[in-house]
């Protein structure tokens, strides 16, 4: 990643202040500020139900947050009341611009099973950014390699393993040239073997200065790629600081016992 | 990598009519023996005069399936997927719709569509001077009308299911992704839910076949109502009727055939 020599700091990949979000009368997140500039990779953890996914899945609006602010890029997302108690999207237009360019990666890889892997990478820079056929595939078949997959292009994803799926969903999100990638436990729903050849992938991806966002149970592997780690407690957040920090010295009491969990 | 340790696993071929003939060997086996018996045993000089009017029946059943099975299944998509996401006034009416014509008798309504409306229309000056007039005083529109409908809603519940079946997760990608709700129906859903549907497809179609002799009720002449008339002016009752069993079988395998080319198994694996 360059920057210019005049520049004070990286501009905000992504910023988002107070964003609350209630399913009835349970209010699962309490107002979260979160800020990632360009390059960073900032590692959600918390317990389960303490409203990390929902936090992720509010920043690309698949969940519409009850309040709340989102700027992606430098862009703010124009909300509206959606009838519904929560905020969505007014302009249609807009926040497919954005997620086009803010891809996800799912615990569950959903990829899409009636295409192969490589129709799968480029369908969104095909049809979404609009970019030629060609020179989508020859970028797919690059990604695919990258992610140790190029034997396997035109493979359906029910015939891949589960670490084989994910490496390809990474690949298909890495396809679209994001803005920051929205990772949300991609290795919980993977047999543990199979872990470890997915986290090499995204640990290459946090090496060469790609902005992400990442719900994680993996502890080892926060504090090895993250530079920013948030701790989520019963929809607040309860810490927040560099990995060697909030793992070596945890300041509250309810992180402390988090991370013993995990010793 | 797992890559090497991995079993190689084949696509399972739900349909598989691509390798053999769904009759089997001993099925044609059988079928030819019962042939040479028929043709050899059997009186067959009747045809020579009535091969014309057949091949107008087959055309006539042929031409009915087709059409009402593709305006069916046009209309059985919408149906299904407004059951699924639909708003309550466009998903109550389908599913009701669904509902009456499925639990209804095709006769009756065929019946119900040509006498009744027929007469309706009849007796209504302004239809009868209309330009429609030439074409609602037909039979065949009714019969074409009635059967799309009953397809439709068959399928429409048939659709229905293979819209919910899709794993949200897949549509939840497709929208993160940027896709506006057409892309994500027609590159996403649609497809997936096709596939779902395919393999009740081809029973329903093959039945959607079966179906086509009520419309000789209503004057229709569909290959049924050929082989009745033969059956009236030369006191043959089995010469006819197992001709066109044979060409009612026939077709049933032409089905499998052409929705096997549609067939998308090659991405499904056995489970494990």
């Amino acid at each position: 990643m360059s920057l210019s020599s005049d520049a004070v700091a990286s501009p905000e990949a992504l910023h988002v202040e107070g964003i609350r979000k209630s399913f009835g009368s349970h209010e699962v997140l309490k107002g979260i500020d979160l800020t990632a500039l360009q390059g960073d990779v900032v590692a959600i953890i918390g317990g389960s139900g303490s409203g990390k996914s929902t936090f992720l899945r509010c920043l690309n609006f698949l969940e519409h947050p009850s309040a709340g602010t989102v700027r992606i890029n430098g862009e703010d997302i124009s909300l509206k009341p959606d009838g519904h108690g929560n905020l969505a999207p007014s302009s249609g237009a807009q926040i497919r611009r954005i997620r086009s360019r803010l891809a996800m990666v799912f615990q569950s890889f959903n990829l899409w099973t009636h295409m192969t892997l490589l129709e799968n990478v480029i369908e969104a820079p095909v049809r979404v950014l609009g970019l030629e056929r060609k020179e989508a595939v020859l970028q797919a078949e690059d990604l695919l390699n990258r992610v140790g997959l190029g034997h396997k292009i035109h493979e359906y994803p029910s015939f891949l393993s589960g670490g084989q799926q994910q490496r390809a969903a990474i690949a298909r999100a890495l396809a679209v040239n994001p803005y920051a990638m929205l990772f949300d436990e991609p290795t919980s729903a993977l047999d543990p073997e199979l872990v470890g050849e997915v986290l090499k992938v995204i640990t290459a991806l946090a090496e060469e200065g790609r902005t992400m966002v990442l719900v994680t149970h993996e502890m080892a592997f926060a504090r090895e790629v993250a530079s920013k780690v948030v701790f989520l407690h019963n929809g607040r957040i309860e810490e927040q600081g560099a990995p060697a920090e909030l793992f070596g010295n945890p300041q509250s009491e309810r992180l402390a016992r988090f991370l013993g969990n995990f010793q | 990598m797992t890559d090497a340790a991995k079993p190689a696993l084949q696509p399972v071929s739900v349909l598989a009519p691509t390798k053999a003939p769904a009759l089997g060997r001993w099925g044609w086996i059988i079928l030819g023996a019962f042939a040479v018996y028929a043709a050899t045993t059997m009186r067959w000089d009747w045809l020579l005069d009535y091969y014309p009017k057949l091949l107008w029946g087959l055309l006539a059943t042929l031409l009915l399936l087709v059409v009402t099975t593709a305006l069916g299944l046009a209309a059985a998509i919408p149906l299904g997927f407004v059951q699924v996401v639909g708003p309550r006034w466009l998903s109550v009416p389908a599913r009701t719709f669904c509902s009456i014509i499925r639990g209804t008798p095709l006769l009756l309504q065929l019946w119900l569509l040509y006498y009744g409306l027929g007469s309706v229309f009849a007796a209504n000056p302004e239809i009868r001077d209309s330009a429609l007039w030439p074409l609602l005083r037909q039979a065949w529109p009714y019969a074409v009308i009635a059967l799309t409908v009953s397809y439709a809603a068959y399928e429409g519940e048939v659709f229905r299911g293979a819209f919910a079946g899709v794993a949200k997760g897949q549509l939840e990608a497709a929208q993160s992704f940027g896709m506006s709700r057409w892309h994500i129906f027609r590159r996403i859903w649609l497809p997936q839910a096709f596939n779902r549907a395919l393999p009740t497809l081809v029973g329903e179609t093959i039945l959607q076949l079966k179906a086509t002799p009520l419309v000789a009720t209503i004057t229709v002449m569909d290959v049924y109502s050929v082989a009745a008339q033969v059956r009236q002016a030369t006191y043959l009752t089995y010469e006819p009727l197992i001709l066109i069993s044979v060409i009612y079988v026939l077709f049933a395998l032409l089905i499998q055939r052409a929705f096997a080319a549609f067939s998308t198994t090659r991405y499904m694996r056995s489970p494990r």
